[in-house]
Parts: C-alpha cells; structure tokens; sequence
C-alpha cells in the first residue's frame, strides 16, 4: 500500500513539473473560473441531483434536523474531530501544494488535539494561537499543479464534483488517507471499517446541520435549485484551490462594468 | 463687494451641502443593515415584515443593474420592449426572493468592520454575520456601486466568497440554455415564481 501511494505522489509530482510549465495564477484562476467549466453530463447529472435530493428528504434532513437541537459543545465537538481526521489528508496535500509550513502547523495541530484535545474533540491547537485551519484535497493539489477542472460531476449520495476532483478523490482509497488505511484497508486491531464509514456519514450530517437554513432557503427560493448549487459549489471550489475567500480576486469585473445604472 | 460675498457664501453652502450627502459605502450598508434589522425584530407578521424589507430594498438595492448583470450576454439581444418587460418582471422576482430569503432570520446581527475601494465605481464592504446556537458565523461582503457618491447602492452581496448575483447570473443562463435562448422562457419562469 504505502508502495502504490509512493507511486501516485510520483507520478503526480511528474505531472505537476509539466504542467507548471505552462501554468501560474492566472491561468489557475481561468481554469477553474465556474462558467468555463461544462457540463457535459447534465442530463444525467440532473437525474443524479434529483436521487440526492429524494435521498436528502428522506435521511440527510431529517437526521440534520435533530442533530441541530444537540447541545452547541457537542456539535462543537463533534464538528471538531471531524476536522481532526481530516488533517490526514490535508497534511499530504499541503507537502504535494510546496506549503512545507502549513504541513508543519498541521502536523502539530494533529498531534496536540489528538492527544490534549481528546481525539479532537477540543480544538486546543487553536486556543493555543494556531492559524485557522483551511482543509486541503488531492483534487485541490492536482488544480494548483495545473490540472483542469474537467467536466462537472453530480455523484450519486457524495454530490457536486468535477472529473478531476472525483477521480483525485479515488487516491484517499489507495493509501492517500491515513483514517482509511488504519480502518478499512488494514486490518489494525484497534479500527473497523464501521469507524470510517461512521466518520463519512457523520461528516454529511455535520454538513448538512451547519448549512440546514442556507440550503432550505436556496431551494425555495431558486427558480433552477440545481444550477444554483453547481455555480456555488464550483465558485467554492475556486476559492479553496486560490486558499482565498476574497472575491475581488476571483470575480472578473468587466461584467459589472459594462452595466450602467446611473 | 457685496456680491462677492454673497458667491463666496454661496460657494461654500454647496461645498458643505454636497459633501453632507456623500454617503460612505461602510455607513450606508451598517445603516440599511440596521434598518432591516429593526424590522425583523419586530413583532409584526411575516407578511409585514416581508412589505417592508421590500421598501428597504427598493430604496438601496441597483435591481435594475442586478437585473442587467444576472442577464449575462443575453441582454444585448433584448429590444426595447423586451428590455422594459424584463426588468419589471426581474423587480417583483428580486423583491420576492430577496424578501422572502431575509425574512427567515430573526434579529440578526450584521457588523461592518472594513471596506476596500476597488475603483470609482465599486467598494467592497466587509462584515460579518454574528454566529448563534444553530449557525455558524458568517462573513458577508457587499459591493457597493459608487458611481453616485450621494446615492450608493447594493449591487452583490457575497457570502463566504460566494456571490449571489453570479448564482443568479448562472441560473438565468441555464434556464435561456435549456430553453435554445429563449427569452420568453425566462420571462414565464420569473412570473411563475412571482406569483406563486
């Protein structure tokens, strides 16, 4: 396993050599802009979408709704070792991304929370004065090398993707995610798969909890609920991949100029 | 003499008078977001609160330039007519969802703490959504359209780097995409959701 994993970060290296060649912020930015994604498969992404939402309706929702009357310090907590895990695959993406630094602070973060932090339920490493924690993916890492985003992607129960992320996403099940190979890929004697397939579900109805009245709002209030959710899901992607959150550096303004009001 | 100081008097009082209405975009969005905060903590029905957050957005919002922007290319195909159709239909569309949206919070409790200019034209106003029990905290950029300094208005707000005139931007156009183009398809979709 750690062979295979040793071989993907290799062979993405490689092609990050290449395809820097060619690439800077700029051209990062047009690549992952939303309108110059397509979507190649909306007939199908369409029915995907609807099978999410009937999925959501009958589970996602109604248990996000009473998770949301949980007592804040257990959401908190909850929400927190959820973040926890997930430094695992951060930790590799900030070294694959050259943000030496960043797998640094995280590595600590790791260690402090896991330990102090009761398995990360309590966030010490931030009330220690650690910087906020930005998540980081094998899809992000690819983008910032230069790979385009692809076509968009609706996948069935997980959602929004593109065909870069979704097949970038296939690497955390071949050694890329420390949390899955301690649980389901080896047999250790301390996880079972039931521990990572908890954590996924769990980490949905989080989710689904912190943006309960966004997304009920969205839907009632879109005339095309679908084509919402991909222009933010793709403009949030283009914001993680830039580690930004300032749309002044993402928003081509020309548009705007154009129009005259006053 | 006389004269003379009458001009100088006269030139001063518009000085003064001129600059006493240059609204600064910080102010105007913590004012407007004051104002509709007062009503929903009002104890008034949600239909009341609904007219009246109308008012609030007829007066600070550019819906007309949010109409145009959320109309992508399409809009330089429109005659006259249509262009007159449309933004009365996009008016009473914004009015309801940007209403019926904001009506769901109660009290909520929004502080403004920076602003960058972009140009001229555009400041970007920074603030934040005070977070409670069942939401988390949330920043909210607002670009303010400066073109008239005595007037300012809201042209986009932008929640955690998303912004909600591209979304709509986005479901305008993937509408006029299903539909070959077509604009009457767009007009009777917006009149749908306004009357429903």
């Amino acid at each position: 396993m750690f062979r295979k994993l040793i071989l993907i970060t290799t062979i993405i290296l490689f092609s990050a050599l290449s395809a820097n060649a060619g690439s800077d912020g700029e051209l990062i930015i047009k690549k992952n802009q939303p309108t110059e994604i397509k979507d190649c498969f909306e007939p199908l992404n369409r029915v995907t979408f609807s099978f999410n939402q009937a999925l959501d309706g009958i589970l996602f929702q109604p248990v996000a709704s009473a998770y949301r009357v949980l007592p804040s310090p257990v959401k908190t907590g909850v929400s927190n070792s959820l973040d926890n895990l997930s430094t695992l695959v951060t930790i590799p993406n900030n070294i694959l991304q050259g943000e030496l630094r960043k797998a640094g602070v995280n590595s600590g973060r790791f260690i402090i929370n896991t330990t102090v932090g009761i398995l990360g339920f309590i966030d010490v490493a931030q009330h220690l004065g650690f910087p906020e924690y930005e998540k980081e993916d094998y899809g992000q890492s690819l983008a910032t090398m230069g790979v385009g985003p692809g076509c968009y992607l609706v996948l069935p129960v997980l959602g929004p993707s593109t065909v870069r992320d979704a097949t970038a996403s296939a690497i955390n099940l071949i050694g890329g995610d420390a949390w899955y190979n301690v649980t389901v890929a080896n047999d250790t004697q301390h996880f079972t798969d039931f521990d990572y397939y908890a954590s996924r579900v769990t980490s949905g109805i989080d989710f689904r909890a912190k943006n309960y009245d966004a997304i009920e709002n969205l839907e009632k209030n879109s005339i095309d609920f679908y084509a919402s959710v991909k222009s933010l899901y793709l403009q949030d992607r283009q914001q993680k991949i830039l580690n930004t959150n300032k749309i002044i550096e993402t928003q081509d303004d020309s548009d705007w100029e154009e129009i005259e009001t006053q | 003499m006389r004269f003379k100081k009458f001009l100088l008097v006269l030139v001063c009082y518009t000085l003064t008078f001129s600059n006493s209405y240059s609204i600064e975009p910080d102010v105007f969005v913590q004012s407007t977001v004051n104002r509709a905060s007062n009503i929903l903590s009002k104890d008034i029905s949600k239909e009341e609160k609904i007219n009246e957050l109308k008012l609030i957005a007829k007066e600070t919002v550019d819906i007309r330039g949010v109409g145009f922007y959320s109309l992508g290319s399409a809009r330089k195909n429109l005659d006259k007519n249509q262009k007159i159709k449309y933004s009365e239909l996009f008016e009473s569309y914004f009015l309801k969802s940007f209403s019926s949206r904001l009506a769901e919070y109660t009290n909520p409790e929004i502080e403004v703490y920076s602003k960058k200019v972009l140009s001229e034209n555009y400041t970007i106003v920074n603030s934040l959504l005070i977070g409670t029990s069942n939401r988390p905290e949330v920043k909210i950029d607002w670009r303010i359209y400066t073109k008239d300094p005595n007037n300012p208005l809201v042209r986009d707000l932008i929640i955690e780097g998303l912004s909600l005139a591209r979304t709509q931007k986005e479901e305008f156009s993937s509408i006029l995409n299903s539909n070959n183009g077509d604009i009457n398809a767009l007009f009777k979709t917006l009149e749908e959701f306004s009357n429903k």
